[in-house]
């Protein structure tokens, strides 16, 4: 009973202080600008293929492979968490059990996974630990992204370990006891056979099972406040994915309605109609302006580097970094998200995501050659949000380089990037 | 290997067939390199070359061809691009246009994807696929054996590759004219840029320790092949330019997959 009664409290006390957590970046998530999407059966797919299945992952097959297994034996083992919270708030032993060879194959794929994600997990520490892998650094890379890995990859360690601790101390006090055990445990049973029973193996059961339910409920508060919230976030980024091909851009309907009253004679020189007003920004200068996928983007990126490991301006030298800009977003949506929630649209800090955050630099350095989208695991799309910011630079403050500003002028002009007539079209074949 | 042909080629413009009352089948985009860039006038010569032995029921529109607006539109410049696709989409009502023939990927890509949003919905095909499938169907055969023993490396153009995914028509055009194709390290999906995209093309490089046409050109000659094949003019810049940086120009040749196909059917 006393068991039960801590067990709910602590259950409370999680889910409260999750619901806060979630609750804050849910009210910062609706300050950004609406996303429209449809197509639920092919967002359907692409979830299965690309979250599920871990296609994208694989692009990296080794390391790719480690993580696909962690990511699966999470699911797995979710299944016998479930099971640990409804023991803990009702009282009871191992619920599923009476689901007979289900439940053998719950606990046995557990069991297992628990041992697959360890080994994964050790090979992620010392990786991250005693390797130089160039995809860890950069200069977005501070001291906090490399702490939250570490926190991360030691916490699911400890959850493997307690896990097993738990499965083979429950084997052994069984032993201990005569009771055949419920479920199957391939893994722990090995080392449940060298240890033997022992008198105090209940109990030690017991202090796992603390231990591990313990940790799952401090590891889910933690997550919201690091780059591992990914851990939640990154099925519903994948089911939200920008599902057209990646070489198309969104169309910027606001300045369509403007174009269409200029480039009608009618209309050219008449007064906008009433209630139409320019639209408040062109393209993307701050948090608030950004699209609900974007912020979604930012918050399922666990800040692994694919994206900028495969950058072609990166890779040579320039100062763009595809994981910094959705590093930035966070970071900045963070810092003026209360303030904007305080005190409204309007609010000000005199800082913003592009300038402060975001050099033009770093955005004129863009190819536009889709390598990060490609290569994101979970289907951030880079590309729009730099042209968005680009869109800000060119139609606001007109910050371009002067190569860009001249073929503004000759496409306005003559109709080619160049400045040719468009009189000299035919030369070529001459 | 790469000879000169400079007669006067025969190609017809949309005012004059439809002055006449004829209405071609396809339209064929010149696009600005194939119109003013000194080198990629000679793919344009080179499609144009297969496309009227294959008697193409195709037009060009000469100086009624403005820009698409690609590289306004990705330098952020919304509202000239918008300009340019609506007065081009005017010019395509005009002429009745149903199917684009475009060699620049970049020009393939917006009027693919881009321009339907603005109402302009037409069949676009590169003429890397419409190459592919004269090759396939036996209209294109292949009498000169100048490429039987070369080794060509094909260098994926970013918005026909990863924009579009179409990474094999290209390739098996080499493979049925070139005695072997050789890969690249990054190749299709994990291609390198070459550096032009995104109106690069237009501007000189950000601060780097690096051109990045020089490290795909590295790539390229670490494949030991002859030839160097794009199938896009801004590729075909860059490429060409890192040979020329490299001191290879004479050894290694840069040639667009148009080169190829005409120089292979013996034209």
């Amino acid at each position: 009973m006393i068991k039960q009664i801590v067990f709910i409290a602590c259950l409370a006390l999680t889910l409260v202080v999750f619901i806060y957590s979630a609750w804050r970046l849910y009210r910062f998530y609706k300050l950004t600008r609406p996303y429209r999407f449809g197509r639920l059966a092919k967002r359907l797919v692409v979830m299965t293929e690309v979250a599920f299945f871990q296609t994208k992952i694989f692009r990296r097959p080794v390391i790719g492979f480690l993580h696909a297994l962690v990511f699966w034996g999470f699911c797995v083992i979710a299944i016998g968490s479930i099971e640990m919270v409804i023991d803990g708030v009702f009282g009871y032993d191992r619920i599923f059990s009476a689901w007979g060879w289900v439940y053998d194959m719950i606990t046995a794929s557990g069991d297992v996974f628990a041992l697959l994600v360890l080994l994964a997990i050790v090979v992620f520490l010392f990786r991250r630990l005693f390797l130089n892998i160039k995809r860890f650094h950069g200069v977005e890379m501070k001291k906090k992204s490399h702490q939250d890995a570490n926190v991360a990859l030691s916490l699911i360690l400890l959850l493997m370990i307690s896990l097993l601790g738990m499965n083979v101390f429950y084997l052994t006090s069984c032993m201990h006891s005569g009771i055949a055990p419920e479920g199957t445990y391939p893994v722990s049973t090995h080392l449940a056979t060298i240890m033997g029973g022992g008198e105090e193996d209940h109990l030690l059961m017991e202090v796992f099972w603390w231990m591990h339910i313990l940790l799952i409920f401090l590891f889910a508060n933690i997550l919201p406040y690091s780059k591992h919230f990914h851990v939640f976030m990154s099925i519903p980024n994948v089911f939200f994915s920008r599902l057209e091909p990646l070489g198309k851009l969104p169309l910027m309907e606001d300045v369509l309605k403007e174009v269409k009253m200029m480039m009608n004679p009618e209309t050219a020189f008449s007064a906008a109609p009433e209630g139409e007003q320019a639209p408040a920004r062109f393209g993307v200068k701050d948090v608030e302006d950004v699209n609900r996928k974007n912020y979604l983007d930012a918050l399922a990126c666990t800040e692994c580097g694919r994206c900028t490991s495969v950058c072609p301006a990166n890779l040579t030298g320039k100062k763009l970094s595809p994981r910094k800009i959705f590093m930035d977003l966070r970071a900045r949506m963070k810092e003026k998200g209360p303030g904007l929630l305080k005190q409204g649209k309007e609010y000000q800090d005199g800082k913003s995501l592009l300038g402060d955050y975001i050099s033009c630099e770093e955005l004129w350095a863009c190819t536009t050659c889709n390598a990060c989208a490609q290569e994101c695991p979970v289907n951030i799309n880079h590309p729009t949000l730099i042209i968005e910011m680009r869109r800000n630079m060119v139609m606001e403050d007109a910050c371009a380089p002067s190569g860009i500003k001249s073929i503004f002028a000759n496409i306005e002009n003559n109709g080619a990037p160049w400045q040719f007539s468009p009189a000299d079209r035919m030369k070529w074949a001459e | 290997m790469n000879q000169e042909n400079t007669s006067k080629l025969d190609v017809p413009v949309m005012a004059d067939i439809f002055a006449r009352g004829e209405k071609p089948e396809y339209l064929y985009w010149v696009g600005c390199a194939g119109a003013f860039d000194d080198r990629y006038r000679k793919v344009a010569r080179a499609f144009t070359g297969i496309m009227n032995y294959l008697k193409v029921n195709y037009a060009v529109l000469g100086s009624e061809e403005s820009c698409t607006g690609d590289p306004a539109r990705r330098a952020g410049n919304e509202m000239l691009f918008q300009m340019q696709a609506l007065s081009n989409i005017e010019t395509f009502t005009r002429y009745e246009v149903k199917k684009i023939l475009t060699t620049c990927p970049h020009c393939y890509n917006i009027f693919k994807n881009e321009y339907p949003d603005l109402g302009g919905r037409y069949e676009v095909i590169h003429y890397t696929n419409f190459l592919k499938e004269m090759i396939s169907s036996g209209s294109i055969t292949f009498k000169d054996d100048t490429y039987r023993n070369a080794m060509i490396t094909y260098h994926d153009p970013c918005y026909l590759g990863r924009a579009n995914g179409e990474y094999e028509p290209a390739r098996r055009i080499i493979d049925a004219l070139s005695g072997g194709r050789v890969e690249m390290e990054r190749n299709r999906s994990f291609a390198l840029c070459c550096g032009a995209g995104g109106a690069q093309m237009f501007k000189e490089a950000e601060p780097g320790d690096k051109e990045i046409f020089i490290e795909r050109t590295e790539e390229a000659l670490k494949t030991g092949a002859g030839v160097v094949a794009t199938s896009c003019p801004f590729c075909m810049v860059m490429m060409t330019d890192g040979l020329k940086y490299k001191n290879k120009e004479e050894e290694i040749f840069n040639l667009d997959i148009a080169e190829l196909v005409f120089r292979a059917m013996g034209l």
